[in-house]
């Protein structure tokens, strides 16, 4: 049945929530605490060999979301490689990647992932460096860091020292820059390249 | 990519007639190179002395990408890169976020996830089966094995609308309920695979060119997988009954009953063998899930607004071509910081040298097969 009309036809006034010419009202922005990834420290027979073995060049061992962090000295990484893999059985990297924190001093984070099939256990061994410093190669203990450390160098410009073939892998050998890194823009083109070679004169 | 010259040969090396090496290329556009593959092959005679990959030539940057969207946002961009196992890829990034988010998925979206997985992987080793098959000269099971893979396409395409591309994982669940069929399509996809399996073992397993190419052919045994970071049908295939379904349960897998298929030789034909009874095992997986499908919400609590904690994680899935691992930094803010993919086809596909030493130019097609890259995922 449809609604009869109102009577008169006349219009509800427009109610308004505050009067005309007064202030919006401050909202408070909710303070909430900051979350926090759930991280313990990491005890056990692994981090305490780590660290009677390396001592101070060991400086943190964390679960962090129950996953295993080690974090050390980038001069110590190599040695660290090889004791987690003749020592502990780690006999498989996973990856060999970074991080550029173009804020901090020492701008690159170098992520090792080890894997060991004896223990099926997963391990996370990080070292930062400095612009222009260069990283151990692991490519003598693992040949898949050849590939690895091949990308970390065509994306981040970081160096591995005692790589048998240190040439970029995915980007063209004569491109100019480092695209991971943070100060490269996403739309950023090696121009002269890309004129060169794709013979675009915009180089977009 | 680097210029190559004729090379003399290694010092101490002999070759055949004492000629130099000769280096020929192979590929960019090569039928067999499933993509933009380049392989410099150093050659004395007929016989591989060194092969070069040069890549790269799909390479999008992905990784630059992730750090320029949202979380979300990022999510469809996964899927391009292993293109015939798109739902694998989703689900990998789905699950790092939610490591680091710290949210509990639903059971039925956890079930789900396992079905379209499976049914994926299914399809993947459909498409990696005919295309190998068609490098070494067989061309009927491309054709067979493109009809079976419609039918997991048409899956997909009614649960999500795509039928490559799916996005078909959210983080934090799913985003649509299963349709009304869900179940029976899914049975009836592992009734015909049983049947069509079959069919493929008829064609190829006691076939005698099939054998003579593929024997022996590209061996990499078990030590040499793990030093190169070989994961995947190419491990299990030397021997090494490792699995991240079973090693590391993720997604309910610790729930399914299901075998690690292995071979021993290594060699092409065990990884043709490895996959065949890895579609068996994938059906058998999917009939449980669809079995124990419980009932319930689809999606964990994740708000609209994706901001995980300041911190990192890696996670990784057994992918149908190895680990597929996502490394994920946040910085707190809306977009990732850092996502780093660990692509399997770009880690199996540097042993590519490995395995091809000491073969006939003939046999690189066949090893390229078996390795079963996805150009996609190697560049980014």
């Amino acid at each position: 049945m449809p609604r009869p009309p109102r009577a008169g036809g006349k219009r509800r006034p427009v109610r308004r929530k505050r009067p005309v010419g007064a202030r919006r009202p401050v909202r408070r922005p909710i303070k909430r605490k900051p979350a926090k990834m759930p991280s313990a420290p990491w005890e056990g027979p692994l981090p305490e060999a780590l660290r009677a073995r390396f001592g101070e060049a060991i400086e943190e061992t964390t679960l962090l979301g129950g996953q295993k962090l080690a974090v050390g000295k980038v001069a110590a990484a190599a040695d660290m490689l090889a004791f987690l893999k003749n020592e502990q059985g780690f006999d498989y990297l996973v990856d060999v990647t970074a991080v550029h924190w173009p804020k901090r001093e020492r701008q690159f984070d170098v992520v090792w992932i080890l894997y060991s099939f004896a223990d099926n256990e997963r391990v996370r061994l990080k070292a930062t460096l400095p612009e222009g410093a260069k990283a151990p190669s692991a490519a003598g203990l693992y040949s898949s860091a050849n590939w690895l450390e091949r990308e970390a160098y065509d994306m981040f410009g970081i160096e591995f020292e005692g790589h048998p073939d240190l040439r970029r892998i995915l980007m063209p050998d004569e491109w100019e820059g480092f695209p991971l890194r943070k100060e490269y823009g996403i739309v950023q083109q090696d121009v002269d390249w890309v004129r060169e070679n794709l013979k675009i004169e915009s180089a977009q | 990519m680097a210029a190559t010259t004729l090379a003399p040969p290694p010092v101490g090396e002999d070759t055949l007639l004492d000629s130099n090496e000769l280096v020929l290329n192979m590929g960019p556009q090569h039928p067999s190179t499933h993509g933009v593959l380049r392989v410099i092959l150093k050659l004395d005679g007929e016989t591989v002395r060194g092969a070069d990959c040069v890549i790269g030539y799909l390479h999008r940057g992905v990784e630059k990408i992730a750090e320029n969207r949202t979380y979300q946002q990022f999510a469809p961009y996964v899927d391009r890169m292993d293109y015939v196992a798109a739902v694998s890829n989703g689900l990998g990034y789905c699950m790092a976020v939610e490591k680091l988010l710290d949210v509990e998925i639903p059971a039925r979206a956890q079930c789900v996830r396992v079905i379209l997985t499976e049914v994926n992987r299914i399809a993947s080793h459909l498409l990696w089966l005919g295309t190998h098959a068609l490098d070494i000269g067989a061309i009927t099971p491309v054709f067979l094995c493109f009809r079976e893979r419609e039918e997991a396409l048409t899956i997909f395409e009614k649960y999500c609308g795509a039928r490559l591309t799916t996005h078909a994982f959210r983080i934090g669940g799913l985003q649509y309920e299963t349709y009304d069929t869900f179940e029976k399509d899914c049975l009836a996809f592992c009734d015909l695979m049983q049947e069509k399996v079959k069919e493929y073992h008829a064609l190829l397993t006691g076939n005698r060119i099939w054998v003579r190419r593929t024997k022996g052919v590209g061996i990499l045994d078990a030590a040499d997988c793990k030093d190169y970071g070989v994961t995947g049908p190419l491990l299990r295939a030397a021997g090494v009954p490792w699995d991240l379904r079973k090693a590391q349960p993720y997604c309910g897998y610790e729930k399914y009953d299901f075998d690690i298929p292995t071979a021993q030789d290594g060699d092409t034909f065990d990884r043709y063998i490895v996959r065949m009874q890895e579609m068996g095992q994938s059906s058998r997986i999917i009939r449980q899930a669809v079995d124990s499908l419980p009932s319930g919400p689809i999606k964990g609590k994740v708000g609209k607004v994706i901001k995980p904690p300041p911190g990192e994680a890696y996670v990784s899935i057994e992918a149908p071509k190895g680990e597929l691992g996502y490394y994920v930094v946040s910085d707190g803010s809306l977009k990732p910081y850092r996502v780093r993919v660990r692509p399997p086809s770009f880690v199996n596909l540097g042993a590519l040298d490995k395995m091809s030493r000491g073969n006939l130019v003939a046999d690189v097609v066949a090893i390229i097969g078996t390795i079963d890259i996805v150009l996609g995922e190697v560049d980014r």
